[in-house]
């Protein structure tokens, strides 16, 4: 599908990548890959990082509380969290400043547990290499694995995700547009081509 | 935000995201490490003109709690004592690559001097400048209220508050930042002093102004500020007759923080003169939150050096 939305900036093009269904079935595929590899759902910690991360670590955290056997609606608040990185990154200097985010934990803390990083998209790595920062800040993690819903490529430190939604090849002038429902009301990972004469894309 | 001279340059908004970054910085403050890489590589400079502990520590621990550079430099003992202008010392911060100067000063407009002469291209923080402005201190006096009088709303406003300010507010920069900024949030203040400690033009701040103590506190404030009364200001003497009078008439005595409504907090920009302007026995009580004040300078003031040093605005490529 390809349209031109006019809150893109002018002449832009857009394409959908990924819908509600399939960004459920990616999300379910990955929740069963993290409970084969870590056998079992008991150490385990979410961490989502802000904005996008953080729902999507709900998902994924409810996803694996039912594999389990947990019943429907049952206290998911020792599973999942948020993890800001804005104090950690390396490139503030050279964006507009953005306000924190909250960070939240589970009580029991991350030391000794497996904690899996959760993002929306991974591109350059460096906002996971600011999460690996920030987390040290918190605790000792048993171990750290990285679940994505996008993988565009593109990356410039050496980092790679352990579970990934969908790989998609993009090129760097490209913007990759992800909306979930709990944030922009609607579940979708769209590709958006900018108008020839713009330079950089951003993502 | 490019500079942080003083509190009538700030919309609302500005006001609550600072409050906000600074709710954040304290969540930060509660790990097992608490320094963040934030501001590795830039260099801070308090240059105080005038003696002051708790706001050059606080200032010192917020910039090295995000990992910047402090340089200190005090009068004392410096050029400054030599005879040095203002301008030179600027410029010489600026040749030495200060990435930002809090500038303490006994001379109201120092900071905004500093600010906008053009001897300095950096970021300016207003530390207090005579008796005009001391808006970092303003800002978390509305924080520590805010978290004790409007809790677990991280973007809440003080709207709807009465806050009592009492004593010397002739002398006090503390008084009038925080008459502006706790009005920007919506509170209501009422500031309490001898005739002769309120300043000219008073009558035109948006705020009310009573010369009876009890009359004041029997209205049930939320917020109690004491204000210290600077002797070393008062030069001639003649503001009040004697000690003894001021403290009957102005100071929070054991009874009259007794009369207050239970949630009613009690608040002092410290140095504190203990059993004058405020009795001991009250500064100790548990609804006294005086040294929390002091917890929550540090978090503010991280708050506002990330404002000012963790951007320079340009638009750039987000990486993710």
């Amino acid at each position: 599908m390809t349209s031109t939305d006019p809150a893109l900036e002018r002449g832009a093009e857009s394409s959908r990548v990924l819908g509600p269904e399939e960004i459920r079935r990616a999300l379910t595929r990955i929740a069963h890959e993290i409970l084969e590899s870590d056998h079992g759902a008991e150490d385990l910690v979410l961490l989502g990082i802000p904005h996008r991360g953080v729902p999507l670590a709900r998902r994924l955290a409810e996803l694996i509380a039912r594999a389990e056997g947990r019943p429907d609606g049952a206290d998911l608040a020792d599973l999942h969290g948020a993890l800001d990185i804005t104090m950690y990154r390396d490139d503030l200097r050279s964006n507009p400043t953005r306000a924190p985010s909250p960070t939240r934990i589970p009580a029991a803390g991350i030391d000794g547990r497996t904690v899996v990083l959760v993002d929306d998209v991974l591109y350059s790595g460096r906002t996971v290499r600011a999460a690996l920062d920030a987390l040290s800040a918190i605790g000792r993690p048993a171990a750290v694995r990285l679940a994505v819903l996008v993988d565009r490529g593109h990356r410039e430190l050496p980092i790679r995700a352990d579970h990934v939604g969908k790989n998609l090849p993009t090129s760097r002038s490209e913007r990759v547009h992800v909306q979930l429902t709990e944030t922009d009301g609607t579940d979708a990972v769209d590709i958006v081509r900018p108008a020839r004469t713009t330079g950089e894309g951003r993502a | 935000m490019r500079h942080f001279i003083s509190i009538a340059d700030l919309r609302r908004e500005e006001a609550l995201e600072v409050l906000a970054t600074a709710e954040h910085m304290a969540q930060t403050q509660s790990r097992a490490i608490r320094k963040l890489p934030t501001l590795v590589g830039t260099t801070v400079v308090n240059l105080f003109f005038e003696d002051s502990t708790r706001t050059r520590i606080s200032f010192e621990a917020a910039a090295k709690r995000l990992s910047a550079d402090v340089i200190n430099f005090s009068a004392k003992g410096s050029s400054i004592s030599k005879g040095e202008s203002l301008k030179d010392t600027a410029l010489t911060l600026q040749a030495m690559g200060a990435d930002a100067v809090v500038v303490r000063s006994g001379s109201s407009g120092a900071a905004h001097l500093l600010a906008h002469a053009g001897w300095i291209d950096q970021p300016i923080v207003n530390a207090g400048d005579g008796a005009h402005e001391h808006p970092t201190q303003a800002m978390l006096d509305a924080f520590t209220m805010r978290r004790h009088l409007r809790p677990g709303d991280p973007h809440a406003g003080l709207d709807g508050l009465h806050v009592v300010i009492v004593g010397d507010v002739l002398h006090s920069r503390v008084a009038r930042s925080n008459v502006l900024l706790l009005t920007l949030l919506g509170a209501r203040v009422t500031l309490v002093a001898p005739p002769a400690l309120v300043p000219v033009g008073a009558s035109a701040w948006p705020c009310e102004i009573s010369y009876d103590l009890d009359q004041a506190l029997a209205a049930g404030p939320d917020a109690v500020m004491m204000l210290r009364v600077q002797h070393e200001r008062m030069v001639g003497g003649g503001f009040f007759p004697t000690a003894g009078e001021y403290s009957r008439r102005y100071g929070l005595s054991a009874a009259r923080a007794a009369s207050l409504p239970e949630h009613t907090i009690i608040m002092h920009p410290g140095p504190m003169n203990r059993g004058f302007e405020i009795a001991g026995s009250v500064a100790d009580s548990p609804r006294s939150v005086i040294v929390e004040q002091v917890a929550s300078g540090v978090f503010v003031r991280m708050a506002v050096l990330y404002h000012l040093l963790a951007t320079d605005a340009r638009e750039a490529p987000r990486d993710r």
